[in-house]
């Protein structure tokens, strides 16, 4: 056996038989550059990853031509991160840029300017909305932007099909050495559960925050472990375009026609017992859904197990009287729901991994009785579309649609039969974000149609009082109202490709000529 | 009855899925006079168009004083509603005179002669003083409706919290109504934001003895059908006086009695109208014999 002298003076062994190759001790700080050497200094720059601007850090991230960076969209409408370090990337002359935010919003417009100039080329997006996803419809981009559903990306993500070289994340709270969270500060916006995959996963990771607290910021959403550099700005949003007040429920008559019917079909369909769990979207009957099941389950003495997904103010509520047990949190709609998550141990934030990601061990929406989704149109095979208007233009998001559809036990849409002039039932969906054979039963303000293969429900539905049509009955009621309309005037170009959560592509989007 | 403007595509189109016992299209005040050609366009097309899923339809008119009356009759008529509701009704020759006029078109298009129902609107203190002769001025009349907006501004006061002003209409209209054995609509309840307020209104003139309520928000429809639909108590005991009835008259005993106490004729008929009023609300099935 071979002995070498280590820097602690002693003989050790190179190799042992079994074990293999070992290192000799070479100094308690030769392996380890970020430990501080000098004790009781606090502002070592070693132990602080505060930079002074954002171009430094971007500089220090070795950022460079056809890279690939990550947002997240906890700030809604009111973020200004993505457009604060493009601005900053434009000008230090970066190009051919790979933008993979987890959603966009109508606040984004100014990247149309940096797809114009080459600095963005491509785009992956939850969603796209406002000028932004105008101009992209109408052929902005030469490499079609892809869409995926919020578990599709943590799966991307995490398997390594999407590398992200530099994520710059905003964050309401956070300590100089990078432990940050999203409930306290003045840009609040509660769970940073989109965020925290890309902290994880991404080579270089910068917080911007503008607001600096004392070590250590706990309990912390992203911890100290995976951050490289922190900016200190003004503003990382508007509070009033992240979260408002409580989320107030609709006093729209249709909306809640369609809320009380989803609810007295969750009630009937045999998946309403002691235990279930939910789901509910933010739209207003989709949220005003909540309320009714509220009713019933006091009636009836019964109690959720969990709720899941995007927390509202409604949520919050009937969690602390009792009704939901625990509230899994990905994204916080309101400052109800902020405050929750910063009180209270059983409102706990889960990543997008945790909520959706399809080859995980384990992801929660799996463990989905019940899911409200809306929709803006439905076809005759239960497809549903998200993202494209009727007038053939993306202005809306996958997010977390087709993972909680297949995901769930039951999957309910709820939409009015006509907007507008536009019937929501029709033959052919515009674009397919989510596959019909996931999506159980349509309630609409004329009556409710239940999938086919769902054939133990529509028995319970038929027993029951409530208007049960099927999809194509529903159809003819829209057309009676509306005519058949126009096909759109699309192109040949493709503007998006629509990612299905598990990587394959489910549709396209084409370029729109109006 | 649910109070939809004629000149709301949106709402025309389908305000039957609240399922109001009435939907009653608008062309009058809610119509602005640049829009009163496109409201009666727009209801005619709709009521020859659409399915209304069994809900009754009615079509307020503009009077025959405005340049839009006779041409409101003219094309409703032909659209065929269950019903045309005349408002500011005075005197019964405005329902004579509207009468005629539909008469006329029903002819003219070979309808026979009564297929449109009438409803009239009370909203002037004539009117209320001359309810009784307005109520019975014709066969096609099928109810009478208390409009108070109109009404309390020509008194000199304004709609209260009990409705004390409206105490003597209310009761007015009512009992021209049971004269004319027709049905009896109170006023509209104008602050939608207010359930409890409203709620309070409904029992009210529940008590006073009406058939039902003027809406204008749909979301006041469940409301109403709440207070109107009869409690499972009260149901039960009129299925219970019922039953004695049946069995006394099989017996073919005079006086009868239930729990001790004399059941007379009134306490029949009261029983008879919970069980009427039950199955309209759903709560007892059709097959339940009276």
């Amino acid at each position: 056996m071979k002995l070498v002298n280590n820097a602690a003076g002693r003989k050790v062994p190179e190799t042992i038989p079994g074990i293999g190759k070992l290192e000799p001790f070479q100094g308690a700080y030769a392996r380890t550059p970020l430990v501080r050497r000098e004790k009781g200094s606090r502002t070592l720059p070693r132990l602080n990853k505060i930079v002074d601007t954002l171009e430094q850090a971007i500089l220090k991230c070795g950022l460079q031509d056809g890279m690939t960076i990550s947002f997240h969209h906890h700030f809604r409408e009111g973020d200004y991160v993505v457009n604060m370090v493009m601005d900053i990337i434009a000008n230090l002359g970066i190009k051919n840029l790979t933008l993979a935010s987890s959603s966009l919003t109508s606040c984004h417009a100014p990247l149309v300017e940096y797809i114009r100039k080459g600095v963005i080329k491509r785009i992956y997006t939850s969603g796209l909305r406002g000028v932004l996803a105008d101009e992209i419809s109408h052929g902005l981009m030469d490499t079609p932007v892809l869409i995926h559903s919020h578990g599709g990306r943590a799966r991307a993500i995490e398997t390594g099909q999407l590398s992200i070289d530099v994520a710059f994340l905003g964050v309401p709270s956070c300590d100089l050495y990078g432990n940050a969270n999203g409930f306290s500060g003045k840009s609040a916006c509660g769970s940073l559960g989109y965020a925290i995959v890309d902290a994880r996963h991404a080579k270089k990771v910068v917080l911007i925050t503008d607001n600096l607290v004392d070590y250590p910021n706990t309990p912390f959403s992203i911890d100290q472990d995976l951050v490289d550099y922190i900016v200190i700005v003004d503003a990382i949003g508007d509070p009033q375009g992240i979260a408002t007040g409580a989320t107030r429920m609709t006093r729209d008559p249709r909306e809640l026609l369609i809320a009380e019917l989803a609810s007295q079909v969750i009630v009937t369909s045999g998946y309403f017992e002691d235990g279930f769990s939910v789901q509910t979207g933010s739209g207003g009957a989709a949220l005003a859904v909540t309320r009714f099941l509220r009713e019933r389950m006091l009636e009836r003495n019964i109690k959720a197990s969990f709720a899941l997904g995007g927390i509202t103010s409604q949520i919050v509520k009937m969690h602390e009287e009792g009704l939901i047990k625990r509230i899994l949190d990905v994204q916080s709609f309101d400052l109800e729901a902020v405050r929750s998550i910063g009180e209270n141990r059983y409102h706990t934030e889960i990543d997008a991994s945790y909520y959706a990601n399809p080859l995980n061990k384990g992801c929660v929406v799996n463990k989905l009785n019940v899911v409200v989704l809306s929709a803006m149109e439905i076809d005759t095979e239960f497809n549903v579309n998200v993202i494209t208007g009727s007038d053939g233009i993306i202005r809306g998001a996958s997010g977390g649609h087709s993972d909680t559809a297949i995901g769930s036990g039951l999957s309910v849409i709820v939409a009015p039969l006509v907007r507008g002039r536009t019937p929501t039932v029709i033959d052919k969906v515009t674009t397919i974000i989510t596959p019909g054979e996931t999506v159980d039963v349509l309630v609409t303000d004329h009556g409710v149609a239940v999938n086919p293969r769902r054939s133990e429900v529509l028995e319970k539905l038929k027993l029951s009082r409530l208007p049960v049509y099927t999809i194509e009955e529903l159809k003819k009621k829209a057309e009676k109202v509306t005519g058949t309309p126009e096909p759109l005037p699309f192109g040949k170009k493709i503007v998006a490709l629509v990612e299905y959560r598990d990587g394959t592509i489910i549709d396209v989007i084409r370029e729109i000529h109006t | 009855m649910l109070y939809v403007p004629g000149n709301s595509a949106a709402m025309v189109k389908d305000a039957h899925i609240y399922r109001p016992d009435t939907v009653m299209f608008d062309l009058e005040d809610s119509v602005s006079y640049r829009e009163k050609d496109a409201a009666r366009f727009l209801v005619y097309q709709t009521l020859r168009t659409i399915d209304y899923g069994g809900v009754e339809t009615a079509v307020r008119i503009n009077g025959l004083d405005t340049p839009y009356g006779k041409d409101d009759i003219e094309a409703m008529v032909r659209a065929r509603p269950n019903i045309i509701r005349i408002p500011k009704t005075e005197k019964a020759q405005d329902v004579s005179d509207v009468e005629t006029e539909i008469e006329r078109v029903e002819r003219k298009i070979g309808l026979p002669i009564g297929t449109i129902k009438l409803f009239v609107a009370i909203e002037t203190p004539l009117g209320v003083l001359n309810a009784r002769e307005i109520a019975c001025s014709s066969n096609r009349l099928l109810g009478i409706a208390l409009g108070a907006e109109d009404l309390v501004t020509s008194l000199r006061t304004s709609r209260s919290k009990d409705g004390i002003e409206l105490y003597y209409a209310r009761s007015q209209v009512l009992y021209a109504a049971r004269v004319a054995g027709i049905n009896a609509i109170d006023t509209v309840y104008s602050n939608v934001q207010d359930e409890e307020g409203f709620l309070a209104e409904v029992r009210l003139i529940k008590q006073l003895g009406f058939d039902g309520k003027s809406v204008i928000q749909p979301n006041q429809i469940k409301l109403v059908h709440r207070v109107y639909t009869p409690t499972e108590e009260e149901i039960h005991k009129a299925l219970r006086v019922l039953e004695a009835i049946r069995e006394a008259e099989s017996k073919g005993s005079g006086v009868i009695a239930l729990d001790g106490r004399m059941i007379d004729k009134p306490v029949v008929e009261r029983a008879r109208w919970t069980i009427e009023l039950a199955k309209a609300s759903g709560v007892v099935p059709e097959e339940v014999k009276l």
